[in-house]
Formats: structure tokens, sequence, C-alpha cells
């Protein structure tokens, strides 16, 4: 069998033998620094932005709705089912899809929707990344198939960066079969390093901090 | 060197086109890194190349542990684990398993090591389509041709070949604007994703207490790959494992800098098993193909085991003087620059090509700039010794040998090195820089004549540094 044959010419040229234990990986190196809100929205902002992302930062339900509402006006939309999409009252915006679970329905009506409104687990202050978990409220076309992604976000929820999410989620696989982390939107310089962006995922990005 | 080598290298040499692109390309990719690992913007980034080595390190020397605790965690998120040998046993495993599940069409994301097995030519010819989704393979695909960068497939291409190649291959017409013919592939593509049965994917690292693959991108095509069909398979070869998910912390931070000097790229995908009860998309099987390959091969010398550090960033390739000059396609297989010069040797055996370790200057930038830091010029002359001691038992360099034991002889005998450069002064005429080729004879020697073929062979002076140096008061 393939597997025991390959095994076992690593344990032979490693000099170990079948179970034998190993010594202590080096220690996890994870440094968080300690950065206050403000500084960590500016940083959001100014990296997603870096990347051609759109950053609004607004400190009421209704102000982030008002803002979706008149970012998708004239288009169709497909909302995920988080909970917070719902409690800012965004799911009720017209023209805005939602309470899919469906998988095949799901595919379709993202395909040919022309924006896709999500919340996040988290976001990244010193990347300017959105990270999320699929689960039965975030299904991962949402964020992939129509040409813009809105991402509607509780200011809480932003974190330093990837040392600090690595640190609340050691292991993000019990809670969900895909992480994503999202840096901007899609992009590619594939032909003579020119930069396109919207090649296969979202070609906008646009994350609305509420809190 | 064998003689298709050294004509490839000629024919890139010659092509003022393609030294442009390069040039360019790689001189654009080599300044991004820069920026964002300068101490300014990233103070512990040597601590980082560090930590990333030794966890890379502590990974090879238990590699077996790891591979099977990455094992029980994919089994137990309802994952299975495929071990392959080698190209025939991945294809055999793709074929069987999409004939069970009656699947005729493939979505690929870019994967380094499918390429190293000729997956898409041994799928089509069994009858499956094998689409490559990433733009740049994509157009490789088109064009029949294997990856020029490990990163940037495509940078030997410029506009007008891409209008060529789409408008040969997908029937439409001659379009030179490049974000129209990024949203062209894009259309093309995405009515591949929404109709294929499954995806198949590399890997940029396993994570063994997660049993989780980690797909690193720009485009959004992996992440189409793995969570639209409802068949996922990620190809990977077996150095891939790191120990803990929390090493990403450190991986991350390097790779995308290292490659492309994004500071992250805009996907990173965690994906560990089939969608759960209750999720709504994902795919419903969840396989993880580990591939040797020759990778073993690598595991007994101590020293150059490291070669199985790398990460696949690709800053080798875009700081050597070499690659920048001789580019992709000269390397005799799919991994080129410095990182394909130490790789290819170990995988496929030095006599594959004996020249390639010699294919570099030693210049040592390649080292400086690896995130793992694999002393790439150490392997690289440990290869070189390999390739003498083989030639010397297949007794296919005695005439280098000869002369080596000559220009010893003469360099430890003052008196003979004298009068011999005394000679070679009275017979060459000092005005003409080119005097041997005056000697046919000696031109005739093919390797005297590649080795002036680079080079002039300056006259001798008329005094000797002995002679003026006795009469210096």
């Amino acid at each position: 069998m393939t597997r025991d044959h390959i095994l076992h010419r690593i344990r032979t040229a490693l000099g170990r033998s079948a179970g034998q234990a190993v010594a202590d990986p080096p220690p996890v190196r994870i440094r968080i620094a300690e950065v206050d809100r403000e500084a960590r929205v500016r940083s959001f902002t100014t990296r997603l932005e870096a990347l051609a992302g759109k950053v609004y930062y607004v400190t009421t339900d209704a102000e982030a709705r008002d803002l979706v509402a008149s970012a998708i006006e004239g288009k169709t939309a497909v909302a995920s089912n988080a909970p917070y999409l719902r409690e800012c009252g965004i799911t009720g915006i017209a023209g805005v899809e939602t309470g899919i679970t469906g998988r095949d329905e799901l595919r379709e009506r993202c395909a040919a929707a022309g924006v896709g409104i999500t919340s996040a687990d988290y976001a990244l202050a010193d990347t300017g990344s959105l990270v999320m978990l699929s689960t039965p409220r975030e299904a991962r076309l949402v964020s992939l198939l129509p040409p813009a992604h809105i991402a509607v976000v509780p200011v809480e929820r932003l974190l330093t960066g990837l040392d600090e999410l690595m640190s609340i989620l050691p292991h993000p696989g019990d809670a969900t079969s895909s992480m994503v982390l999202i840096t901007g939107p899609s992009r590619t310089a594939d032909i003579e390093q020119i930069l396109v962006r919207g090649v296969h995922g979202p070609g906008q990005i646009t994350v609305v901090l509420v809190g | 060197m064998s003689v298709e080598f050294d004509q490839k290298i000629h024919d890139t040499l010659a092509d003022p086109k393609l030294q442009l692109a390069i040039y360019t390309s790689t001189a654009r990719l080599k300044q991004n890194r820069i920026n964002t690992v300068a101490a300014e913007v990233l103070p512990d980034y040597q601590e980082l190349r560090s930590q990333a080595n030794a966890i890379k390190k502590h990974s090879i020397e238990n590699l077996d542990h790891y591979l099977e605790e990455f094992e029980r965690n994919v089994t137990a998120r309802g994952g299975k684990v495929v071990y392959c040998k080698d190209g025939t046993e991945v294809s055999d495993f793709v074929l069987t398993l999409a004939k069970e599940r009656g699947a005729r069409l493939i979505v690929k994301s870019k994967s380094m090591t499918t390429e190293e097995v000729d997956l898409n030519e041994r799928l089509e010819h069994h009858g499956l389509e094998s689409v490559e989704t990433d733009l740049g393979e994509y157009i490789l695909q088109l064009a029949h041709e294997r990856p020029y960068h490990i990163v940037a497939p495509a940078l030997h291409k410029t506009r007008y070949d891409v209008a060529e190649i789409f408008s040969q291959s997908l029937h439409v017409p001659n379009e030179t604007v490049i974000e129209n013919q990024t949203m062209l592939a894009r259309r093309v593509l995405r009515e591949k994703f929404l109709a294929a049965d499954i995806g198949i994917s590399g890997a940029n690292f396993l994570v063994a207490d997660s049993g989780a693959v980690v797909l690193i991108e720009n485009e959004g095509n992996a992440r189409l790959t793995t969570s639209a069909p409802k068949i996922h398979i990620a190809i990977a070869g077996i150095e891939k494992v790191i120990p803990r998910a929390q090493d990403l912390a450190t991986f991350l931070k390097l790779l995308a800098r290292s490659a492309t000097g994004q500071l992250l790229s805009v996907y990173t995908s965690f994906l560990s098993g089939p969608r759960r009860e209750g999720e709504i998309d994902g795919p419903d099987e969840f396989y993880v193909v580990l591939l040797d390959n020759g990778r073993t091969r690598l595991l007994p010398d101590k020293e150059k085991r490291q070669t199985l550090y790398c990460i696949r960033c690709g800053a080798c390739l875009n700081t050597c003087p070499v690659y920048r000059k001789i580019g992709g396609h000269s390397f005799p297989w799919v991994y080129s620059g410095p990182i394909g010069a130490i790789l290819t040797p170990q995988f496929m055996g030095v006599q594959h090509e004996p020249g390639l370790p010699f294919a570099s200057s030693l210049c040592g930038a390649c080292g400086e700039v690896c995130p793992v830091k694999i002393d790439i010029p150490k392997v690289l002359l440990d290869l070189r010794n390999e390739v003498q001691k083989a030639q010397t038992r297949e007794k296919l360099n005695r005439w280098e040998k000869l002369a080596f034991r000559a220009f010893a002889w003469l360099m430890t005998h003052p008196r003979v090195y004298e009068l011999a450069g005394r000679m070679a002064a009275a017979m060459a005429p000092s005005v003409d820089s080119r005097w041997i080729s005056s000697v046919p004879p000696l031109m005739n020697l093919p390797p005297v004549r590649a080795w002036l073929s680079q080079r002039d062979l300056p006259p001798a002076p008329e005094r000797s540094f002995r002679e003026m140096w006795r009469q210096r008061r």
C-alpha cells in the first residue's frame, strides 16, 4: 500500500520509528499590539482603501441601512442569513433577497445578483481584511459570485490583525469547514503585470463599520 | 550542460522582447517585495524568517508524525487522505473517482505540484475536461506551455500574444485591451465553475492540528474551485505540512510579501473537510492527495533536505541575475530559477541536467531573500560536488581532470610558471586582444570555443609582474 510505503521511506530516511514521539515544535510566535479602536478603524480604512476598497464608519444601524440602500439602488442584491443584517434592517431593503438555505438556489441567485451583502466574523485592522467563516448564517458564495461585495460589520469585531485572530481562533476548523480572509477586491496582474480588478471574485468591496 | 539547455539559453538571450518582459516583471516583483519587508514597515522580518525556518525544519525532521496527525484530523472532519507515489497514482485516483461519480468537467486552480505530474494532460487523455482557472495558467493551457515563473506563470506573454491565443482557441475577435481580455476569461471560466463536477486545487500549507488545507490567491479562482463543485480534491506535496494553525501567523506574513509585495494575498482560505451540517454551500466530498513524486529522496541528506522548506514564493527567481537573463523556459523542468536549480536535480537525479547546479553565479542573493532561509548557494555547491563525483565515476571528465592537474602542477612550480609566461608573451602578438582566434586548431577544441564564446583572452603582457617586481628599484 502506497501510504505505508511512503511513511516507511520517510521514517527510514529520517531515522525514526513508527509512533516515535516528537520534541515540542518551536513555540508559537504571536505578538498582539495594543491599538485603540480609533486607530484600528484608521488603519483598516487606510489599508483597504489603498487596495481600492471603500470603507464607511457609521454609529447607528439605521445609518448603515441607509448607506447600503443607496449603494445598491437599481441593482439586485443577495444578503446572507447573518442575524446582524436583519438587526440593521438591511434584509428589509427593497430588492434584497435573503433567507436562502438551498445550495442550488443560492448559487443561482448569487450568480445573477449585482451585489452580495454579508456581515463578517472579524476584520483585521493592520491588513484591511475581512474574516468570514462559512456557517448556516454565512454562505461562501455570497461574497464571491456577485461583482460587488458589501460587508456590514460591528466595529467591536475589528481586531488588530492576524495574530489576534489566531489567538482568538487557534483552531478555526473546529467552527467551520471554511475560513477565508478577504483582503481587497479580486485582482490579477497576469498579463504584462497590469492590475485588473474583479477577475473571478468581486471587483468592488465596500465595508461598513458600525458602532 | 546539455545541448538543449544551452540552446534554450541562447534563444532567450537573443530575444529582446522576452528579455524586456522578464526584466520588467521581475524588477517590479522584486521592488514590491523590498518595499514590504523593509525594517520600517516590518521590523521583525528577520525574526519571522528564523521562526519560519525553525518550524519547517522541525516539520520535515518529524514529517511522518505530522502527516499522520494531519490524516487523522482530515478523517475526523469527514475528509479523506490519499497517498500517491507519482503522477500515475494521482491520475488513477482522480479518474476512478470521476468515473464513480459520473464527473466530466474539472476546474483547477493553480498548483505547481500538479504541473510536476502533467495532471491536465493525463486527465484529458482519458476524456475528462480539465480547465485551468488562474488567468495566467488558463492562457498557458490554451497555448500548451508550462509556467514561466512560479507566481507569474505567463510573464513572458504580451497582450498581443494573449489576443492571438484567445482568438485562435476561443474563436473571438482580436482583443488587445488587457481589461477586456481579463473579463472575457472571467465570462468563459465562470460558466465552467458553475458547471464543474470536481474542483482540483493545490495547497500552500497543510495544517496538521486542524486537518486543513490553506490556499493563497488573488483572483478568487481557488475559492470558486473549492466552493462551487460538489467534490474538492487538494493535491499537495508531502512537505507542505506544518504543525499548528497558529504557525500561519508567521507564514502568512512572509509569503505574500515575498511573492508579490502584498501584506496578505486577496484570499487566504483555510479549508478543513467537506461542508458541515447546516452550511449552505461548499463541497460534499473533500480529498487530500499527498504526493511523494521524489520528495522522500531528499530526506536522508541533512543539509540538502532544507530544499523541502520552500513555500513557492518566487522571490529567488526575481532577484536572480541568471533567471533574469535566461528566463523560466530554459530550465529543464517546471521549477525554474535558483529553487529550480536545487529542486530539479534532487527530484530527477543530477544526471537529468548536469549543467543546472552550475547555472548560477553563486552571488548569494537567492539565499538572502528566501523567507524560510533556505541556504540555496550551499545546496548548489553540494550538488556541483555530486555532479563532479558522478562524472568521475562515469569517467566523463577525464580531460577536465587532467587539465586541472596540469594547472595545479604549473602553479606549484614557480620556475616553470615563469618560463611558460615568457613563452606565451613571445608567441602572442600583443596588438590583437583576441589573438587566440588566430590559432585555428586551438579554437576548434570544443571547451576552448565554448569558453571564448563569452570571453576574451587578453594578450600576455610584454613584461610579467615578476619581472617588474625584480626590476622595481
